[in-house]
């Protein structure tokens, strides 16, 4: 039986402590930045076996660094997984994934909306290799495993309209049929949903959001079995080459020590935040998944700790709406990535969505309006002022025709 | 940074804290002042930067940002459409690493630069970004161990095969489907030449891409898109840092599908360069033409004094008359390099003893720091190659390969020549 407070104390325990080696030479507590590229190799035998595999130790930091392997082993401890391999970018992770584990003929099938790089990944690249992909609805999950399909892919909550997708559903699925199955955590964090512990085979994330939390460094993770890591990053990292640097590296270790007392009070903002604007003029739709109207509510509740720090509003009056909302804010920042401890806006139709073709973003719910706020830790009561105002600005641009 | 300063593309060198030379628009496209006038030594340290026209800072900021301000829901729809590379998240484009960028252009003589967290990561992104399934791509010589595990492992999984062909019927081997020839020059690790006019010719002929990992030459010795070669890729890892200390790689060129190395390759491929990385990859550019200079001095030197040392069966050195290809190399290079491989004859044993036995070589892989290196590429480097492949190309069990450092000339001729007699 899972004590709560215990899971929790044990988390923040983790969270500060796993993966930090302080230095044996002289003490020093902090990790040390290895702002190395290389590394003595002592004799010629011991070179050999090291490159051989036959010896643990680093010869080259594109294949090892013990500053971003502090990072790794910490990220493996929240998530609860065997191992994790560190990337210069959540879509250096991504790529990484699917470059490692697919092959000409393969098929994706992924639960949608996805991230549109992540997207542009699977529809405008990968079918360059002979690689496709298809979206699906979640009750049409089982029904679409053909013979080519060969992993399962989806975000939860995804980008920017937050739908829910089971976990637990994935992972039976895609056990059942003999694929893999990956999900990227980078919304949720393992803070509030571990999907390796609901069965799911790897996990990503872009670390550049909430596990380095204070937007100033770009970086990714796969986390997983031992097994298919070791194939990930033999293949992936090593030769896709998306490394994380040693000194971003250190930023990141930084700012996933402080993951348990960041994500609740971003959580706590996004819920104020999410109510408020549910009861402001002008407002259409709030999607936040800690509403109990929420389509999948139900399985948010059960597979998350908390319903995360960002919440979506759509106004009445569109797109112009938006950009009057974005204007009128005065303290939170109109920019692009999420996860920081500062608040953000953008309308992702016009910026982080704007590659998609309309009737993608159509399909996905993606409204030429809908604006994705990512709720930082200020004070709840300065948020709730600045979005209240900034959408009562946007309540006088008329509403547009459906 | 205010917006006006930090779409700033044309601030010249002159500007004074708060000049911002902005035009207005936001959007110019104008890219960051290059200072591509003076000769190689006067960009290697100017090229690429200004001085921060807003607080009148020499040295470059460091932008340590994963995002930036968008002005307006359209100026940053706007921004997208235009350029979606430009200034909005890091992982596509970021001042400080367009700085980076920048420089590395000047000093090729290139139109544009993408930097890359690796060399890998550069060298991978050009094959995803210019490749599709059923494409083949020939390749001249020895290539890096990673490179060809790229071309003969990870690509075939997709439809992409590589085939390796000897400079003499590259003509006769092209292939409807070939769609690239990728060489590199000097070749690691035993320096092998191969002739960049005469595959920019035969790419012409054919109406193939070309591409040439210039990492062991750098711009200050071999500039190969002045010789017709379309891509040139780096890793950056190496002499352009200079010091050890960082990894980045780069794409450049001159042509259109650039744009498309940066706009797929790097922005789907997520190999993107950190920012501190790409100060530090600045700061070490900025001397490169003082320790290429050195390198070379140093290797040449090395080289003479181990090519009569007993126990050595041969030396590798561009600058020696007896490599083969000494003479394209006199032509295509201003000078021949800091790398050298030598060859003992009592193989892995005599190899093993030299390089445990010297004292200002660290045994370590890598090269291109100012601190001299050597390993057994059999043992390390090359342990992957199958070993027919490397007996075919000269890697046997005794080659040691030398990244001869720009410490002083007559202790490192002293080190090695103490190691050679210990070995032999």
């Amino acid at each position: 039986m899972h004590d709560v407070d215990a899971e929790l104390a044990a988390f923040a325990t983790r969270a500060v402590r796993a993966g930090q080696v302080s230095d044996g030479a002289t003490g020093a507590h902090a990790t040390p930045i290895y702002q190395s590229s290389t590394f003595l190799l002592g004799s010629v035998e011991r070179g050999s076996q090291l490159f051989a595999g036959e010896e643990a130790g680093d010869v080259y930091s594109r294949v090892g660094n013990p500053t971003v392997r502090a990072a790794e082993e910490k990220l493996a401890a929240l998530e609860g997984t065997e191992a994790a391999i560190a990337f210069g970018s959540g879509m250096g992770a991504i790529a990484a994934l699917f470059l490692s584990t697919l092959r000409q003929g393969d098929e994706v099938v992924y639960l949608g909306p996805l991230y549109g790089g992540t997207r542009g990944l699977l529809h405008d690249l990968l079918p360059r290799f002979g690689v496709s992909a298809r979206a699906v609805d979640d009750d049409q999950l089982a029904a679409a495993i053909g013979p080519a399909t060969r992993l399962i892919y989806g975000e939860s909550p995804t980008d920017p309209t937050m739908a829910i997708h089971d976990l637990e559903h994935i992972a039976t699925v895609a056990r059942t049929h003999g694929v893999l199955s990956a999900v990227d955590n980078t919304f949720a964090t393992p803070y509030l949903s571990r999907p390796a512990e609901l069965g799911i085979d790897a996990v990503v994330h872009s670390a550049t959001k909430y596990l380095g939390g204070h937007g100033d460094l770009l970086a990714g993770f796969v986390a997983g079995s031992s097994n298919l890591l070791a194939e990930v990053r033999g293949e992936g990292l090593r030769h896709i080459g998306s490394v994380l640097d040693p000194h971003a590296a250190f930023l990141l270790l930084r700012g996933m020590r402080t993951l348990h007392l960041r994500m609740p009070t971003h959580c706590h903002n996004a819920r104020a935040v999410a109510q408020a604007l549910r009861e402001t003029p002008g407002v259409s739709k709030v999607h936040y998944p800690g509403f109990a109207d929420h389509p999948r509510h139900d399985v948010a509740a059960r597979q998350m700790r908390d319903f995360g720090g960002m919440v979506a509003v759509e106004f009445a009056g569109g797109r112009q709406a938006a950009g009057r909302f974005l204007d009128s804010l005065t303290l939170i920042d109109h920019a692009v990535s999420l996860g920081d401890v500062a608040s953000l806006a953008c309308v992702p139709a016009a910026s982080t969505h704007q590659l998609l073709p309309a009737e993608a973003r159509r399909e996905a719910g993606i409204a030429d309006g809908l604006v994705r706020l990512s709720l930082g830790v200020e004070d709840p009561d300065d948020l709730v002022a600045d979005v209240v105002n900034a959408a009562r600005h946007a309540a006088e641009v008329a509403a547009q025709p459906i | 940074m205010s917006d006006d300063a930090a779409n700033d593309r044309a601030s010249s060198g002159d500007s004074i804290p708060g000049d911002a030379g902005d035009d207005g628009t936001g959007d110019d496209g104008a890219d960051v002042e290059r200072r591509t006038e003076g000769a190689f030594a006067t960009r290697a340290v100017r090229a690429g930067h200004s001085p921060d026209a807003q607080t009148g800072a020499h040295a470059p900021p460091i932008y340590q940002t994963a995002s930036f301000l968008l002005r307006s829901v359209e100026h940053g729809s706007r921004l997208r459409a235009d350029d979606p590379a430009r200034d909005t998240y890091s992982r596509a484009g970021n001042p400080t690493v367009r700085e980076a960028e920048a420089k590395l252009a000047a000093l090729e003589g290139t139109a544009e630069a993408v930097a890359f967290a690796s060399g890998m990561g550069a060298i991978t992104a050009l094959f995803l970004s210019v490749l599709r399934q059923g494409d083949e791509v020939l390749t001249l010589g020895p290539i890096y161990s990673d490179t060809r595990a790229v071309l003969w492992e990870l690509l075939p999984a997709f439809g992409i095969t590589a085939r390796r062909v000897e400079a003499s019927e590259l003509d006769s081997a092209i292939a409807s489907n070939t769609r690239l020839i990728y060489v590199e020059t000097p070749s690691n690790p035993t320096l092998a030449i191969i002739d960049l006019a005469a595959v920019a010719g035969a790419a012409r002929r054919h109406g193939l891409l070309t591409a040439a990992d210039n990492t062991f030459a750098s711009p200050y010795l071999t500039r190969p898109a002045e010789h017709g070669i379309e891509f040139v890729v780096h890793s950056a890892t190496k002499y352009l840092g200079g010091h050890g200390d960082l990894l980045a790689g780069f794409v450049t060129g001159n042509g259109d599908e650039l744009e498309r190395v940066r706009s797929v390759g790097l922005r789907l491929g997520g190999a993107s360069l950190e920012p501190h990385a790409a100060f530090l990859l600045m700061r070490g550019m900025r001397t490169l033409h003082l320790r290429m200079a050195a390198h070379c001095r140093n290797a040449g030197a090395v080289a003479r004094a181990l090519e009569t040392a007993p126990g050595v069966s041969r030396v590798h050195y561009p600058g020696l008359e007896d490599h083969s290809g000494h003479d394209v190399a006199t032509r295509q290079m201003s000078d021949f390099g800091g790398m050298v491989a030598v060859d003992f004859a009592g193989g892995r044993a005599s190899a093993t003893r030299f390089v445990e036995r010297l004292e200002l070589f660290d045994h370590a892989v890598s090269l291109g720091d100012v601190c001299s290196l050597a390993c057994v590429s059999s043992t390390t480097t090359h342990a992957s190659v199958p070993p027919e492949e490397r007996a075919r190309d000269g890697i046997t069990d005794g080659l040691v390969r030398l990244s001869v450092g720009v410490e002083d000339e007559a202790d490192l001729v002293a080190d090695v020549l103490a190691a050679a007699a210990a070995a032999a």
